[in-house]
C-alpha cells in the first residue's frame, strides 16, 4: 500500500489546484478587446458623420446598436443560450448597419434592419461565428425594400443637417457616385470627397477618417491589411485603367474614395466571420471584392456595388479557404501544390 | 545567418522572477521518490528490493532495449518499491530511498582525467553516457545515446538549445552562466562522437548574461559558435530551432537527423561533462521554482527524486496557488499532487496564483484567424478544432492533426479562449486509436 500523501499529512500543504492541457497562460486578447479596438476604430467616421449630417447621425448609430444588443440578447434568452452580449460583437454589427443607412433612415426602419441582422443572418445560424454573410451588409440589402428611403441623400453641412426627430427638412443632394454613374465628376472637389463632405450613407463618406481607423486596427493587429489593400487596390487600378470620365488619376482617386469602399474594405470585407482565413485567400477575396464592386458600378443599374460584392464574395469564403490552404511545416514543396 | 521561423506567440517572458537567482544547493530531502521511467521508451526494471541499502550514484534500474538506467542520487535505504505519483498525471513504479544524508559515493564512481577522456573511443563515449541514464533534459527525455548513434554519420550540424523560450523558466539560462566550460566541454565530447567539428549555441536575445558568460569561455580554436536568435515562443522547439539556425525544415514525421541536425539541450551537455570526466552518473539537475505567487524565486540543484513539496517549501508560497506546473506555462503540466518527484526532464516548477485564472465564458469561434497566424507549423487550428469536436478521423487527418507539437500557440492567442490544444490532444488519440495495430 502506497504511503498516505503528504498532503494529507500535513493539512498546511493542502491546496485545491487546479488541473487543465496546457497552455497555462493566455494572451490578454479575447473577443471583446477585439470588438472593443473595431468600436474605437469606427469612432473617428462617427465623429465626422456628426459633423456633416448633424446630430442625428448619432442618434441613428446609438439606435441601432442598443436594438442590436436588445435582439442579439433577447434571442439567447428566449433560446436558453449563454449570453453573448459582452463580446460586443452585436454592437460593431449595429453601428456597421447604422454607417451604411442613409442618415435621413426613420428609427423604426433601422430597428428592422437589426432584427434582420441579428435574429435572422446571425443567431439562426448558430450565433457569433457561424453567419456566413455579413450581418449587416445582408440587413442593407434586405432594406432596399424600402429603395426611396434607402437612397435619398441630404446634403451635408450644418445648415442641411437632418433634425434629431423629424426628416422632413432634410435638402436632398446627389451622391458624388449618381455623378460618377452618369458619366463625370462634377460638382465635388477630389479633397472635399476625401474629407467626406458629401452625400452618401451615414458613415461611409470620410476616406481619411475610416483610414484612420482602419491604420489604428492594423497596428492593434486585430486586422491585416491584406484584404484591404487587394481590394483597395484592384478599385484603383481598374478606375486607372478604365476612367470613364475626368483624368485617369482623379478618376481612380474618386472610384477608391466615393461609395462604400474604404468602410467596405476596412470593416466589412474584413469582418473575421465572413472572410477567408488563409493569407492567399484573403488577397483573392479582396480582388474579387474589387472587381464585383466596379463591375457593378460601371455596368449596374444602381451605382454602388461594394455591400453586393462584398456579400457575393462572403459566399466564396469556404472556397477561397481551401484554395489558400499554406504549406505544412515540413511538407515537400510539390505536395503542397498538389493540394 | 539567423532565419525567423513563422508563426509562433511572444507570452509575458517573467524571466525577471529567477533569472538573477544564483543557482543553489538544495537541502537533500529525507525521502526521494525515483520513478523507473524518466525518459521515452522502455521503463527500467528495479535493481534493488525493500530493505536494501543503496549508495549515491548506484545503479537501481535498468532494462533491455530503448532505455537508459536510473541512480540512486544519493545514499541511504530503500523503503519500498512501488507504484507512487508522477508528474506526469499518472502512477510509476517507483524506488523509494529513506536518505541517510552521509552521501557515501558508490565505489564504481571514478573521475577521468584528460587523457584518459581522450583516448577513450567513441563507443566507450557512449556506453558511458548510457550507463550515466543521461536523456534530453529540455522535458522530451530522448535517451541521448540513442539520437548519438543514429546521427552518427548523418549530421553535419550539431545545435545546442538554450533557447528557452517558456515563460518564467531560467534553468539553463543560469546553467551557461555558472558553468559554461563543463557545458562547452560536453559539446565536445558530443563533436568528437559525431565527427563534426563545428557546433552552435543556439540563444534567445533575452539572455545578455548567459550570453556574454559563453562567448567568454568559447575557445575559437574548438569551432563553435554563438548565435542569438530574436526570442520568440517556442524556439526551443526542436523543428522550430532548427529552421531558426539552418533554415531546414524537418520533414513531416521525420526526425532531425533526415536534414543532417542534431539538437542537445545545454543540460545535456553538462550531464555529458560530468558522466565523462567526474564519472558521475544524471542524478541531479537544475530546477527553476519560480512564479507569480513564489516569495522567493530560485534555481537549485536538487537531487532527482526531491517532491515538488519541498520545492514549493524552498521557496515560499506568497499566496494560494491555482495551477502548480511541471514545467513552464506553455507546455507544463498541470500537478494536483504535490508529492510527485522531479524527473531528469524537470526543468521548472511554476507555481501560478489565482489571478491566472481565466474563464471561458464565450468558448465561440470568430474565424479570427489568429490560431493560423500563431501556427509554427502552419496548420489551420481552426479547421482542426472543426474536425476534432465533430469527432471525424478522416477529417482530423486531412488537417494534418498529427503534425501539432502541442505548443500551444494557437490556444494562447485564441480570442475566445478556446481550449484547442486539449481538443488537439483527444483528437490524436483518437486517430491513434482508429489505426488498425501494428503487426
Amino acid at each position: 500500500m502506497a504511503e498516505p500523501i503528504k498532503q494529507m499529512k500535513n493539512p498546511k500543504y493542502f491546496y485545491e489546484l487546479t488541473i487543465s492541457s496546457s497552455p497555462h497562460a493566455h494572451s490578454p486578447v479575447t473577443t471583446q478587446v477585439i470588438m472593443r479596438d473595431v468600436l474605437i476604430a469606427l469612432l473617428p467616421a462617427l465623429i465626422g458623420s456628426v459633423c456633416f449630417f448633424g446630430f442625428r447621425a448619432l442618434m441613428v448609430t446609438l439606435v441601432s446598436a442598443a436594438a442590436c444588443v436588445f435582439f442579439e440578447w433577447g434571442y439567447r434568452k428566449i433560446m436558453k443560450k449563454d449570453s453573448t452580449v459582452y463580446d460586443l460583437s452585436a454592437v460593431v454589427t449595429g453601428v456597421l448597419l447604422a454607417y451604411v443607412c442613409p442618415v435621413t433612415i426613420p428609427y423604426w426602419m433601422i430597428i428592422i434592419g437589426d432584427f434582420f441582422a441579428i435574429v435572422l443572418v446571425k443567431q439562426l445560424f448558430g450565433g457569433i461565428g457561424k453567419n456566413f454573410v455579413n450581418p449587416a451588409l445582408a440587413a442593407r440589402a434586405f432594406l432596399f425594400s424600402w429603395p426611396v428611403v434607402m437612397s435619398t441623400w441630404v446634403k451635408p453641412g450644418f445648415e442641411n443637417a437632418a433634425g434629431i426627430f423629424s426628416t422632413a427638412d432634410a435638402v436632398t443632394a446627389a451622391t458624388p457616385l449618381a455623378a460618377m454613374h452618369a458619366g463625370s465628376l462634377e460638382g465635388v472637389s477630389l479633397l472635399e470627397l476625401m474629407v467626406g463632405n458629401v452625400g452618401g450613407c451615414l458613415g461611409e463618406t470620410s476616406a481619411v477618417l475610416l483610414l484612420i481607423g482602419g491604420a489604428y486596427l492594423v497596428i492593434r493587429k486585430v486586422i491585416t491589411p491584406r484584404i484591404p489593400l487587394a481590394f483597395i487596390g484592384t478599385v484603383a487600378v481598374i478606375g486607372l485603367l478604365f476612367p470613364q470620365g475626368n483624368d485617369r488619376i482623379t478618376w481612380m482617386l474618386a472610384s477608391v474614395c466615393s461609395g462604400g469602399v474604404m468602410l467596405g474594405a476596412i470593416f466589412m470585407a474584413t469582418d473575421y466571420v465572413t472572410s477567408p482565413i488563409t493569407k492567399a485567400g484573403q488577397i483573392i477575396f479582396g480582388i474579387g471584392c474589387g472587381v464585383i464592386t466596379m463591375v457593378i458600378r460601371y455596368f449596374g443599374a444602381y451605382n454602388e456595388g461594394v455591400s453586393y460584392a462584398i456579400l457575393v464574395m462572403n459566399a466564396c469564403v469556404v472556397l477561397l479557404d481551401k484554395v489558400g490552404r499554406p504549406r505544412k511545416f515540413g511538407a515537400p514543396k510539390k505536395e503542397a501544390a498538389k493540394k | 545567418m539567423a532565419f525567423s521561423f513563422f508563426g509562433g506567440v511572444h507570452p509575458k517572458e517573467n524571466k525577471w522572477y529567477a533569472e538573477e537567482q544564483r543557482t543553489l544547493g538544495f537541502p537533500e530531502p529525507d525521502i526521494l521518490v525515483i520513478p523507473m521511467s524518466q525518459h521515452i521508451g522502455a521503463p527500467c526494471q528495479p535493481l534493488v528490493k525493500k530493505g536494501d541499502t543503496v549508495t549515491m550514484g548506484q545503479k537501481i534500474g535498468d532494462n533491455q532495449g530503448l532505455c537508459v538506467p536510473v541512480h540512486a542520487p544519493v545514499s541511504g535505504k530503500v523503503k519500498a518499491v512501488e507504484m507512487r505519483p508522477h508528474s506526469s498525471g499518472m502512477t510509476q513504479m517507483s524506488v523509494v530511498i529513506e536518505n541517510d544524508h552521509k552521501g557515501t559515493l558508490c565505489p564504481d564512481i571514478h573521475p577521468r582525467t584528460p587523457e584518459e577522456v581522450a583516448a577513450l573511443s567513441k563507443e566507450d563515449l557512449m556506453a558511458i553516457i548510457r550507463e550515466a541514464g543521461i536523456v534530453g533534459m529540455g522535458g522530451a527525455t530522448f535517451p541521448t545515446h540513442v539520437k548519438l548513434s543514429s546521427g552518427m554519420g548523418k549530421v553535419d550540424t550539431i545545435i545546442v538549445n538554450v533557447s528557452e523560450c517558456e515563460p518564467y523558466i531560467v534553468a539553463d539560462d543560469r546553467l551557461c552562466q555558472e558553468f559554461p566550460d563543463e557545458m562547452l566541454s560536453g559539446l565536445q565530447i558530443i563533436m568528437k562522437i559525431l565527427d563534426q567539428k563545428a557546433a552552435v549555441v543556439a540563444m534567445e536575445d533575452n539572455k545578455e548574461a548567459a550570453a556574454k558568460a559563453i562567448r567568454a569561455a568559447i575557445d575559437p580554436k574548438t569551432g563553435i559558435r554563438l548565435e542569438i536568435l530574436p526570442a520568440k515562443y517556442p524556439q526551443g522547439a526542436e523543428k522550430q530551432l532548427i529552421y531558426a539556425v539552418t533554415g531546414r525544415e524537418v520533414p513531416s514525421g521525420g526526425l532531425p537527423a533526415a536534414v543532417g541536425c542534431a539538437v542537445f539541450n545545454a543540460a545535456t551537455c553538462k550531464a555529458i561533462h560530468d558522466a565523462v570526466y567526474e564519472g558521475m552518473p544524471l542524478i541531479r539537475r537544475i530546477v527553476t521554482v519560480s512564479g507569480d505567487i513564489v516569495m522567493i524565486p530560485r534555481n537549485l540543484l536538487v537531487p532527482i527524486g526531491t517532491s515538488f513539496d519541498d520545492l514549493l517549501e524552498a521557496a515560499g508560497r506568497g499566496g494560494v496557488p491555482y495551477k502548480v506546473l511541471s514545467g513552464g506555462p506553455m507546455m507544463g503540466v498541470a500537478q494536483f499532487d504535490l508529492s510527485v518527484p522531479v524527473t531528469k526532464g524537470t526543468n521548472a516548477v511554476t507555481i501560478l496564483g489565482q489571478k491566472n485564472r481565466y474563464a471561458v465564458s464565450h468558448p465561440h469561434c470568430i474565424r479570427c484567424g489568429k490560431c493560423m497566424d500563431a501556427c509554427p507549423m502552419h496548420l489551420m487550428p481552426v479547421k482542426m478544432y472543426e474536425a476534432a469536436t465533430s469527432g471525424n478521423v478522416e477529417e482530423m487527418k486531412s488537417y494534418d492533426m498529427l503534425d501539432c507539437i502541442e505548443c500551444g500557440c494557437c490556444a494562447y492567442t485564441c480570442p475566445a479562449t478556446i481550449p484547442l490544444v486539449q481538443a488537439f490532444r483527444a483528437g490524436k488519440q483518437r486517430i491513434r486509436d482508429a489505426q488498425p495495430p501494428r503487426k
